[in-house]
Formats: structure tokens, C-alpha cells, sequence
């Protein structure tokens, strides 16, 4: 049954691109693509234009005119909350970029506002009506797109240079193959199915494929991403919190919780609830608060409540590596990845390279979306032609294991998988605050995880799509806690409690891959300008 | 999550079918679809910004089953509630463009 899923394809086209996943990343990879002439085909696990995290929320993006002295305030901002991981020359090439796309993206009518002083103001996008434009763009310049179509699976020719990949409608069942000259993933991050706003179809499934393919990844440690929601919601939307007071049940302030020490709401949530309220908005802002974030009001208000004068229960939810940083290795400028063909975009690639270990939330996820999806998929069609004529009539075969080979007739057990990696990612005792301990064996457990799914086969082809899932967030798992073990010490968003200093020696990336055994190794930062500093913000 | 699909509004165009990322929906010839795997609602709130008669109603809680009552829905207004506020729909315009992220953000620290 199984290797049927790679022979018999009711749906057998050829791109010179193929980009998978529709988020932003993806969107401007394709339109790139595209506008440098390559033949493209896109597609996404749901519907491009309402899936991924861009489009159910609102993102602040990191569009800063190119005035030098804004520009070096905007890298130097975050530079010692990453850790001093980033890059600067990064930093200038996603300024740049960004830049240029956002103002292209008020040419095709995107409507932004205007400030109080007249001028557009283009920092902010609203999610919905940005994938909706991304969309119709992309669909004007040509690119065909397979909506509802997970990719299950990249193919390699016999140099081991991707090919394309293979998938299904998850509606309909029908099989598809796309061969195409270069791949790019632009499948987004891993959120384990938290629910965190728009983050369900993010299940690590990019990772994996790249990985089964040769790829590797970098910075899998920064991966514990936490958003503030109210505790019954999915809305992880942080800004607001800004003007929050945190309290316990009994309306007492907690000391030294804010949205910016979530490690306190955090430690707290261990023992007991958490409350909050936006009190010290004044009036004038609650009304810029509606405008700006629509949807951060919505549960609000169904729920009848008033964030503003009335406590409701917050919650930390899981973001992983939606805005955790890392993801796979970009290893030049292009965003290629370290196997021929393939590139990656948005959240699916490191981050680190503008972000270090620490979030790029609330403006740098979204740059770096934009830049990096307009470069690779720039690249992917350069690289297409030149290939030349020798590209076609190649022999692909698929290069996926777990779900689509088999060695036992065991079945799977999928959800009790599913289950079973959010008890180890999850709790905030584990992945927010880590020890050695804890790390080794959890890794231990998820070990067994894979082992399981290895040694299983799926009953019906119903289930691929989420077994693959299933397999992503287990290896993507496996990765985090490999690279959080190694790194021994404290630095960007991990936190080690048997290592709670930064240690100036472990100024390094963490490069890890394989899949039966992962493996890790650090490599050294590629900046000219290494800073001085050695001391990092605890956060 | 995912909590009505109102049979008196729906025009069985599927559109919801087609666009909710997490594959809730299933299509029902020559009648409104069902919520058919509504465990995997990520309660994004996409499909009442694409359904073009506000015939759905997404309940805030995401991780449980809530009762809804549609006559109470319409009456607080909160059917297509979510659509009229980013300005979606016949004869509005995107709200976009009121977008004062500009103000908070000067305000911020
Ligand atoms: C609530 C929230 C608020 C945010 N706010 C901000 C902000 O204000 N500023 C900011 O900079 N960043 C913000 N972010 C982060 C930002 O949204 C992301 O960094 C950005 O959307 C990433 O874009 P992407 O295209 O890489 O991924 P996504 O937008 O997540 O898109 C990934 C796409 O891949 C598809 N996909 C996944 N698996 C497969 C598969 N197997 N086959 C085919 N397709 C697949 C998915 O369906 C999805 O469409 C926020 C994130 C969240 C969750
Ligand atoms: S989008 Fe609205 S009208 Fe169309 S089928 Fe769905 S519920 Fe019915
Ligand atoms: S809220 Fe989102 S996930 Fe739930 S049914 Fe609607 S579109 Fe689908």
C-alpha cells in the first residue's frame, strides 16, 4: 500500500519551482519566482491566504526607512537579548529588503494607514487582508496553486539533488507529484498543536522533509517560544500585555510579572493562576488598541468580557519555532540549505541569522518572512536555469520514512504519539525552564517516541498527512532538546537552570540533524563584527 | 471553536469548506457542511471572515465544546461580528487603513 504513494499519482505536473507552504514566506518566494520568469506551482496543507500564523493575526514588521542612524538603532536593539548571535550584515540585507517588499505591497494596495502627521505608516499589517493581497498577487503573476495539498514527501534525483515532492488532497484523497528543478519549504515553524492562534497547521513538517532529504538545522535550542493568551482563548497576542498588571486569584499584584518576564507569569502558572488586566491603558489608547488588533479583542468580547476593567485568566501557550528562531541551516546568502535544490523561508530557516536566540516577535518573524521568501525564491529560479537543458528526464525517487516505509505491521497509535511529545514540550518545568535532568530524559522518552513510529505503519492513507505530522514533532523535538543539552549555559530564550550565567565560550551556532540519530555540533559565527560585549539579558 | 453553522443563513457555497486550514468542514451535497472533525478548530476565526452571509460562529474557548444559541448569537450582534470590525463584506471597506498601531507603539517603552 504504501509504495503505491509514489507511483500512482492522479495529479503529475512539472514546475521549474516549487514552493511548499503559503504563508508569507512562501507567497513572496513564489512571487520572486515568478517575476524572474521560472514556472511556478505553490502549495499549502490548507488554503493560501487564510492559513499559517500571518494570516489569522496582525504583524508589527521590521520596516525601518533607510535612515542610518534608525538603522543602527533598529540592530542594535535586540543584539544582546539574542545573545550576540546575529549577524549584522543580515540585519541590513532583511532591512533593505523589507523595505522595498512592504512599499511594493502599498503599490498593489494594500491600505495602509496614515500617522498622525499625515504620512503612511507601514509597520503594521493586518493578517487577513495581507494573505488575501499575498494571494491574488501571486495568482496574477502566474503561479498555480494546490490548495488543501500537504507535502508528504521531498524527491531526490540519483545526485541527491531535490526534486520536487509528493502529497495528497486531504479532501479529495487525490495524490499529487510536482517534479520541479529546485524545492523551496517554506512550511512555517512547529507549535506541537498548541493552539496558539493560527499555529495548527504548523506541525515541524518542513523540518522533517529537508531532514529525510540530507538538510540540516541550526539553532533547534531557541525553540521555547511562549505567548501570553487569555487562558480559555488561542489568541497569543503579546503587545498589550504591555500595559497590563498580573495578579494572583485574590487580585494581588505578583512581583515582577510583566509581558516582558513571562518567566515569572511562567513559574507562578506552576503553582497556581494566573490573572491579568489591561488597566494601564488610558482611554485614548483603548480605542487605538481595538483598531490595531482587532481579533486580540475578539474573545474578549464573546466571552463578555472587558480586558480593560475586568480580570480574566491568562496562560502561557507554546509557540515553539513559530517564534523561536531556529529551523533549517541557510548556508549562503541566497537561503539555500546544505542539499542541492533546496531552499527554505520564513519560519522553516534559522533566524538566528537577524534574530540570535531570541524572538524576533512583534517585527523581525515578519521581515524575515518577506526577505528571506523574496530571495529564495529569487535563487531557486537562477538556479533552475542554470541547470539548462539537462534538468529534464531525471530519476526521482521519494525520500520519506516514517509513515511511508514501513518494517512491522504495528499500527499506530497516532494521537497517543501526538499526545505524548506535548507532555514533553509543553510544561513549562521542562522546556521553559530546563535542566540537564530534565532534558536527558525527555529526550530519552521522545527517543522512544521515534522508535515507535518507526517500527509502525499507518492503517489507512487517510492518516499520512497526520502521522507525518506526528513524525515532524517528534524529530522536531528531538532536535530541540539535542541542541539545548549541548548548549551549557544561558543565552537568547534558553534558559538553563543548571547554567544560568552566558558563557563568553559558547558563542556559537548549534548546527544538529539526522533522524534515527541526531546528532550535534557547534560552529562558529560567521560576523565580521563579533561584539565586545559579553553579558546577556536574562529574559 | 467552530460552534454553529446556521441552516437558515448558509448558502451551501462551501467557501468555508475550501478555505478553514485545518480541514474542519466536510461538504454535504445540496445541504450547509457539517463541522465534521471539530476537535482540529484552531479557533482562528477565518472561516466567519470568508463566509459571505455570517452564517458561522467561532465560541472563543479553544480547547472545549460550548453551547451556542443562534437567535442569541444574531441578537447581541455577534454573527458576523469579527467581519464588521476588519471592515469585510458587501458595501464595507477594510478597516485596515484605520490600523493605529502607530499609536501604541509611540507610546510603548
Ligand atoms: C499570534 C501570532 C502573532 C504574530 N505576530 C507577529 C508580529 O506582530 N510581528 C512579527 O514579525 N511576527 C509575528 N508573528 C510571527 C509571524 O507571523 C511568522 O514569523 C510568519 O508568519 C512566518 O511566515 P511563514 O510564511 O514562514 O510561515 P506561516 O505563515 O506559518 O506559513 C506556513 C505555511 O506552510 C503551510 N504548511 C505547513 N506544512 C505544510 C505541508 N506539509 N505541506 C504544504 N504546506 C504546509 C501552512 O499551511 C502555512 O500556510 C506572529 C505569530 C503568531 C502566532
Ligand atoms: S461559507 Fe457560509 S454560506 Fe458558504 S457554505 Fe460555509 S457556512 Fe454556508
Ligand atoms: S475557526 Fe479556523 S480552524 Fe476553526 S473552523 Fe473556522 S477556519 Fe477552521
Amino acid at each position: 500500500m504504501l509504495k503505491t504513494l509514489t507511483t500512482d499519482f492522479e495529479l503529475d505536473l512539472e514546475a521549474d519551482v516549487l514552493v511548499i507552504g503559503g504563508g508569507p514566506a512562501g507567497t513572496w518566494a513564489a512571487w520572486s519566482a515568478a517575476s524572474s520568469g521560472a514556472r511556478v506551482i505553490l502549495v499549502d496543507k490548507g488554503y493560501c491566504g487564510t492559513t499559517g500564523c500571518a494570516a489569522a493575526s496582525g504583524n508589527g514588521v521590521w520596516y525601518v526607512p533607510p535612515d542610518p542612524e534608525a538603522r543602527e538603532t533598529a540592530k542594535a536593539s535586540r543584539e544582546s537579548l539574542g545573545g550576540f548571535l546575529s549577524d549584522r550584515n543580515w540585519m541590513d540585507r532583511v532591512l533593505n529588503q523589507t523595505y522595498t517588499n512592504v512599499n511594493q505591497l502599498a503599490e498593489w494596495g494594500y491600505p495602509f494607514p496614515t500617522d498622525d502627521e499625515g504620512k503612511p505608516y507601514r509597520r503594521s499589517l493586518q493578517g487577513p487582508e495581507y494573505m488575501r493581497l499575498m494571494r491574488r498577487q501571486i495568482q496574477r503573476a502566474g503561479v498555480k496553486i494546490l490548495d488543501n495539498s500537504p507535502a508528504l514527501e521531498l524527491l531526490v534525483d540519483d545526485d541527491g539533488a531535490v526534486a520536487g515532492a509528493t502529497g495528497v488532497n486531504r479532501q479529495t484523497g487525490t495524490k499529487w507529484i510536482v517534479r520541479s528543478q529546485s524545492t523551496i519549504i517554506a512550511t512555517g515553524g512547529c507549535a506541537f498543536l498548541s493552539k496558539a492562534l493560527g499555529c495548527n497547521v504548523l506541525t515541524g513538517d518542513g523540518y522533517l522533509m529537508a531532514a529525510e532529504a540530507g538538510a540540516e538545522m541550526s539553532g533547534m535550542e531557541f525553540s521555547n517560544a511562549y505567548g501570553i493568551s487569555p487562558a480559555f482563548s488561542s489568541v497569543t497576542k503579546t503587545l498589550f500585555y504591555n500595559w497590563a498588571t498580573f495578579t494572583y486569584e485574590d487580585g494581588t499584584i505578583i512581583p515582577g510579572a510583566s509581558s516582558h518576564r513571562r518567566s515569572v507569569i511562567a513559574q507562578t502558572l506552576l503553582q497556581q493562576p494566573v490573572y491579568a488586566i489591561i488597566d494601564k491603558a488610558a482611554e485614548s489608547m483603548r480605542a487605538s488598541m481595538r483598531l490595531a488588533q482587532p481579533n486580540f479583542f475578539l474573545p474578549f468580547d464573546r466571552a463578555g468580557i472587558d480586558p480593560f476593567t475586568q480580570r480574566f485568566p491568562v496562560t502561557l501557550r507554546l509557540e515553539g519555532t513559530v517564534r523561536g528562531t531556529g529551523g533549517i541551516r541557510i548556508v549562503d546568502e541566497s537561503c539555500a540549505s546544505s542539499v542541492r535544490g533546496l531552499y527554505a523561508a520564513g519560519d522553516a530557516a534559522t533566524r538566528e541569522l537577524i534574530c540570535g536566540g531570541f524572538t524576533g516577535g512583534g517585527s523581525h518573524n515578519a521581515a524575515w518572512a518577506i526577505s528571506s521568501g523574496y530571495w529564495s525564491g529569487k535563487s531557486a529560479a537562477e538556479y533552475t536555469r542554470s541547470l539548462g537543458e539537462h534538468k529534464t528526464q531525471r530519476q526521482v525517487k521519494g525520500v520519506g520514512e516514517v509513515g511511508l516505509q514501513s518494517g512491522s505491521a504495528r499500527t499506530l497509535a497516532t494521537n497517543e504519539i501526538i499526545q505524548a511529545v506535548q507532555a514533553e514540550v509543553f510544561p513549562y518545568e521542562k522546556n521553559y525552564f530546563r535542566t540537564e535532568q530534565g532534558l536527558t530524559e525527555s529526550l530519552g522518552r521522545l527517543n522512544h517516541l521515534w522508535q515507535e513510529l518507526r517500527n509502525s505503519q499507518v492503517t489507512s492513507e487517510k492518516e499520512l498527512p497526520r502521522v507525518r505530522e506526528a513524525a515532524a514533532m517528534v524529530a522536531t523535538a528531538r532536535w530541540m532538546y539535542s541542541s539545548a543539552i549541548e548548549r551549557k549555559e544561558t543565552r537568547g530564550m534558553h534558559k538553563h537552570l543548571d547554567y544560568p550565567e552566558l558563557d563568553a565560550n559558547q558563542q556559537h551556532h548549534l548546527i544538529s540533524g539526522g533522524l534515527d540519530h541526531v546528532w550535534v555540533k557547534s560552529q562558529p559565527l560567521n560576523s565580521k563584527e563579533k561584539s565586545e560585549s559579553k553579558i546577556g539579558a536574562l529574559v | 471553536m467552530i460552534e454553529l453553522v446556521s441552516e437558515s443563513r448558509c448558502i451551501k457555497c462551501n467557501i468555508c469548506v475550501n478555505i478553514c486550514p485545518t480541514n474542519v468542514f466536510d461538504r454535504v451535497p445540496d445541504a450547509p457542511p457539517t463541522i465534521a472533525r471539530q476537535s482540529d478548530c484552531q479557533t482562528c476565526y477565518m472561516c466567519e471572515l470568508y463566509c459571505p452571509v455570517d452564517a458561522l460562529y467561532v465560541a472563543p474557548e479553544s480547547d472545549m465544546q460550548t453551547s451556542v444559541n443562534e437567535a442569541e448569537l444574531a441578537e447581541v450582534g455577534l454573527l458576523g461580528s469579527y467581519r464588521e470590525n476588519i471592515g469585510w463584506g458587501h458595501k464595507r471597506t477594510s478597516t485596515a487603513k484605520a490600523d493605529q498601531t502607530f499609536q501604541i507603539l509611540k507610546q510603548m517603552k
